[in-house]
Parts: structure tokens; C-alpha cells; sequence
């Protein structure tokens, strides 16, 4: 069975799907990649999948599983790449892809990330608004 | 072709006895209703094609033109039919290339002092020249087909354009009636053009759309999804009344789409977004 | 007329492991291609036959996939029939409802299927195996 390889480009892990996967290569990759994002503390990961010809319903599953696993894991997942006529087959499939971040590219991807980690540094206005509310003793 | 053996031995000696003449008198024949619109080497060369292969169909003891040794005549009259559909020609300017021949022949075998068996032979060719004149037709009518369908694709990509407008936006301005066919061409341009620009933000402008119905508001719903998953919004804009009113009787949802009155309103709405995810990065 | 490619003889893919839903993936965009279906429809009959060929594997226990290229005078399309000796489906219009599963999938294999094709028809009775026969048309 192949594997899907991660690598780790600065503080991002990248996966590049380029194999017509097997299940069990993807059932593989969920886990490794759940490791790697402990193992190096990254806090974003981007799966560019512009090599699929299909997704169907497993892939679709696996890759709502990636970003489920790794929101617990406090790390963001975009999917990139989607070719349009894999999006038209999906919405005709019935699969939404809830709670999947998506960009057009890898560039893209990369700038949405970044964005989704912009609310959680201290000095955040939303951060201030909302100790606001316990009381001026914070502020 | 419907020919026993020995009249096909003797209607291929026949065409190819007086084999220069009959070509010559054929492709005069030929050429007249055309009245120059081929040259008369480029006719005289196609009438020679054809006649060789007759001959070789009938040597070779093809008698049907379903038969697997006329494979070459049948692949002749095909190219002569296909290149005469592509250049404009009708169905009759066509067909008298083949029917050409029966002409040339009753002016080169000499009827009148012919024998009984010269005048069945004609006959029987005669209708070897119909089935050939037949099967020209066909392969004439298909290859029209065939073009008239390219033909109303191209159109129907012409028909729909996707503009860059800004850094980032697309808009599609469709104008005139959206049936099914053509809201999914438009759907899959449109998705293309987000890939090839990188730009997630497109506009579908509806203001020259008359009236959509169930299938078409469908098509442009499915649109906004499949633009989502790859990562991309859409804006609709130019929503006349009566189509506001189509969507909500027909019970569709728009949801969170964003709908603008007009194209400058979607664009500025899409450079607000823009705008505000740059200010987001650069914080 | 080489273009033919299986027109009439029907091309098999036994599916009896992982690496089988690939090969029936692969041969069925092959002859989609040959067929000259628009890429969107390569793709829509590509993710059915993935879906059908997973459930035949997954569902049925193994089976085999069909697939011929067949001519309607007026314009080609594809045929696959997914056959297994499996268990069989007892209520059949419960396995077709989006997002029923009894084996921890979405639940969209069989109902996306459906809409991606042009024809669907599925024969099947609990203890007598399923039998399901799709078909895409050339636009
Ligand atoms: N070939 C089959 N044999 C037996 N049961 C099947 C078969 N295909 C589908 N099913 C049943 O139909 C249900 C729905 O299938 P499907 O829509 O593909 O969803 P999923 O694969 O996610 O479960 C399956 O969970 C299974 O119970
Ligand atoms: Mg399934």
C-alpha cells in the first residue's frame, strides 16, 4: 500500500494527494497525519488535492475526518485544488463537505490560514470585547 | 451491391475500358452544377478516387456496399460527403458527384447501337450508382449534423463570457434566456475561470435573464455550491422582480447568498471582502 | 474503428479487495474516454462506479464489475453492472435515503449514485445478492 507523504513547509504541514488512493491509504494518511501535527506543533494544514480526478464519499469522509481530528488537535485544515468538475459530481453527490475549509490554490490556502489563527492573539479586539463583559476590574 | 458475380466482372470492364473518357465526361458533369466552386482538377481527381475505387469494389467481388471489401469505397465516398458537408455544399450538390457517373456513361457507351446485354448492364449499374448516390446522402446528412451541433456549442461558449473585472473577481454576464444546456455550460466556464485566475470571488449577472425557471435557478444554486467547495463565493447580481418572485414561489432556497440590485454593487461588495481579509492579514 | 473501445464485449473487474475499487475507477474513466463523454460526465459515472464498486467489496463480500460500451443508434454511452452473492438489500427505498448507513459511511453512496447517472436499476431481495446495472449517455 502506498503513503501519502506529509511534509512540513515552515509552520504548516502540506499534503500533496497525488496517488489514486486506496481506502486504506487514506484510513493511513488520517493517521499520520494526526501524528505529525503532534510531533511538530504545527497549527495548519493544507491538503492540496488538484491530482484527484474524483472524491466520492469515502475521500469525501476522510477529509471531514483530517479536519475534525486536527481542529481537536488545535490545527486548521484547508483543501485546495478541488478541479470543478469534481465540485459539480460532489454537489450532485449530495456531500457538503461541512466544516471544510476550502481555497482555490495553495497560495490561497495559505492566506486563509493565516487569517484563522488571527482571532486568537491576545490583543485581539474580539478577545477585549469579551472580558469587557465580566467587568471593568479586567479592563 | 446487388450485382451477381458475372455482371460485376463485366460493369467493372465496362467502367474501365473507356476509362479516361468516362472520367472526363463525369467530371463535366459534375462540374456544372457546381458552377466553379471547386476547381476542375480537385473535381476530376475526386471523380478518378471514386471510379478506381468502384472498379476495385466490383473486381474484388464486392456486390454490396455493406460488404467487408468495399470497406475502401465506402471510406471514399465518406471523405468526398464529409468534404463537401464541411464546405458549405447542399445535400444535391453533393449527391450529383456520384450520380454524375450515369451520365457519363450513357455518353460514352453507345446505347443506341448497344446489344441487349450492354442495356441490362446499364441498368443494373444504374442502381449500383442509386445505392452509392444513397449512402452518400446519408453520410452527408450526418456530417451536417455533427457540424451543426459543434457549431451550437461554440456558440453557446460565445454566448457566455467570463470577465475578469478586478484582481481577484469574475463576473459572468449572461444575457438572453438560460435553458438547462446552457446554465450548465455557463456553470462549468464559470468554475474554470475561478481555477485559471485564482479568484475567489466571481459575480453572476442576471440582469439580461428574461425569466429563469425551477431547472435554471437549480443550475445557478448548484453553481454558488460547487464555486464553495473549491474555495470560492459567489455574488448574484441584476435579480429583476419577477424572477425574485419565480425563486421564492418555487420554494428556493438562496440562503446565505449574497444578491446585489447591480453588477457595481456586487463588485463593490466583493472588493469590501477583499479589502477586509487584506486588513485581516496584515494586522 | 479502433475508437470502439469494447463496444459489445463486456470488460471485467473481479472485485475482491481494496485495490480493486481502484482498477474499476481506472477502467471505467479508459473507456469513458473512449467514449467520448464530456469531462464532467467522465467524472459523475467515475465517482458512481466508486461508490457501487466499494459497496459491492464493502456490503456484498466481493462481486464483480461489468463494463461495456453500448450504442443506442442515436448516441454511445457506457454500462456497468456490479453484481455480488452478498447478503441483499431487505428495504430497498431505506438503503436509497441520503445518508442511511449501516456501516458508519454518509450514507451516500447508493442515492448519489442515483443522480449521477443517467439510468439506475438495482435487483436485489434479502439472501439473493444485489445486482445493480447503471448507465451513462454521450451528450
Ligand atoms: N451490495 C450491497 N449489498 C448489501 N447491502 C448493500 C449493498 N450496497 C449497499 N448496501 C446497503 O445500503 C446502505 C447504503 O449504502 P450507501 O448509500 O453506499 O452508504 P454507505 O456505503 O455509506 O453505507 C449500506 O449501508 C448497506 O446497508
Ligand atoms: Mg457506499
Amino acid at each position: 500500500m502506498d503513503r501519502v507523504p506529509v511534509l512540513k513547509i515552515g509552520d504548516l504541514l502540506l499534503v500533496s494527494i497525488q496517488v489514486d488512493m486506496q481506502d486504506q491509504t487514506a484510513l493511513a494518511l488520517q493517521e499520520d497525519l494526526a501524528e505529525r501535527i503532534v510531533a511538530t506543533g504545527c497549527h495548519g494544514v493544507i491538503i492540496d488535492i488538484t491530482a484527484l480526478d474524483i472524491v466520492d464519499s469515502f475521500v469525501g469522509r476522510m477529509l471531514s475526518s483530517i479536519a475534525s481530528i486536527s481542529r481537536v488537535l488545535d490545527a486548521e485544515t484547508v483543501v485546495v485544488g478541488m478541479r470543478p468538475a469534481v465540485a459539480i459530481t460532489l454537489v450532485e453527490l449530495g456531500l457538503s463537505l461541512d466544516g471544510i475549509r476550502t481555497a482555490l490554490n495553495v497560495e490561497r490556502g495559505i492566506e486563509l490560514l493565516a487569517q484563522a489563527r488571527e482571532p486568537e492573539t491576545p490583543d485581539d479586539l474580539g478577545i477585549d470585547l469579551d472580558l469587557d463583559r465580566f467587568g471593568p476590574a479586567t479592563s | 451491391m446487388g450485382l451477381t458475380a458475372a455482371e460485376g466482372e463485366r460493369i467493372a470492364a465496362l467502367l474501365d475500358t473507356q476509362a479516361d473518357k468516362l472520367t472526363a465526361s463525369w467530371t463535366d458533369a459534375v462540374a456544372a452544377p457546381l458552377r466553379g466552386r471547386l476547381t476542375r482538377a480537385e473535381l476530376q481527381r475526386q471523380v478518378q478516387d471514386l471510379h478506381r475505387a468502384i472498379v476495385e469494389a466490383l473486381r474484388a467481388g464486392a456486390f454490396d456496399l455493406t460488404d467487408e471489401r468495399s470497406a475502401d469505397l465506402r471510406a471514399t465516398l465518406v471523405e468526398l460527403s464529409r468534404g463537401r458537408a464541411r464546405q458549405g455544399f447542399t445535400a444535391s450538390e453533393t449527391a450529383v458527384t456520384v450520380f454524375g457517373l450515369k451520365q457519363a456513361l450513357f455518353d460514352v457507351v453507345d446505347v443506341r447501337g448497344g446489344d441487349a446485354q450492354v442495356l441490362a448492364d446499364l441498368l443494373a449499374v444504374g442502381q449500383v450508382i442509386d445505392d452509392l448516390g444513397l449512402f452518400t446522402f446519408e453520410t452527408y446528412a450526418k456530417a451536417r449534423e455533427g457540424l451543426i451541433a459543434d457549431q451550437a456549442e461554440q456558440l453557446l461558449e460565445l454566448a457566455t463570457p467570463v470577465v475578469k473585472l478586478w484582481e481577484g473577481v469574475v463576473a459572468i454576464p449572461l444575457v438572453g434566456t438560460l435553458d438547462s444546456a446552457r446554465a450548465q455550460v455557463v456553470m462549468e466556464r464559470l468554475l474554470e475561470t475561478l481555477v485559471e485566475t485564482g479568484s475567489p470571488y466571481a459575480i453572476i449577472d442576471i440582469t439580461g435573464v428574461p425569466a429563469v425557471d425551477t431547472q435554471v435557478a437549480q443550475h445557478i444554486l448548484k453553481t454558488v455550491v460547487a464555486a464553495r467547495l473549491m474555495g470560492a463565493e459567489c455574488i448574484i447580481s441584476g435579480i429583476r422582480p419577477q424572477i425574485a418572485q419565480t425563486i421564492v414561489a418555487l420554494g428556493i432556497e438562496f440562503g446565505d447568498i449574497a444578491t446585489k440590485a447591480t453588477l457595481a454593487d456586487a463588485l463593490r461588495h466583493a472588493l469590501r471582502l477583499i479589502e477586509a481579509t487584506r486588513k485581516a492579514r496584515s494586522n | 474503428m479502433t475508437t470502439d473501445v469494447g463496444l459489445g464485449e463486456p470488460q471485467l473487474v473481479t472485485i475482491a479487495a481494496d485495490e480493486d475499487v481502484v482498477r474499476v475507477r481506472q477502467l471505467v474513466r479508459t473507456v469513458a474516454v473512449a467514449a467520448k463523454l464530456s469531462l464532467v460526465d467522465q467524472t459523475k459515472l467515475v465517482t458512481a462506479a466508486s461508490e457501487l464498486a466499494r459497496n459491492t467489496l464493502v456490503y456484498g463480500g466481493g462481486g464483480g464489475a461489468e463494463v461495456t460500451v453500448v450504442d443506442s443508434g442515436r448516441r454511445k454511452g457506457i454500462r456497468i453492472v456490479f453484481a455480488d452473492d452478498g447478503p441483499g438489500i431487505a428495504d430497498l427505498d431505506l438503503a436509497l435515503t441520503d445518508g442511511y448507513t449501516t456501516g458508519g459511511g454518509l450514507g451516500l453512496g447508493l442515492s448519489g449514485a442515483r443522480r449521477l447517472v443517467d439510468e439506475f436499476d438495482i435487483d436485489t431481495a434479502a439472501g439473493r445478492g444485489t445486482r445493480i446495472t447503471v448507465t451513462k449517455w454521450a451528450r
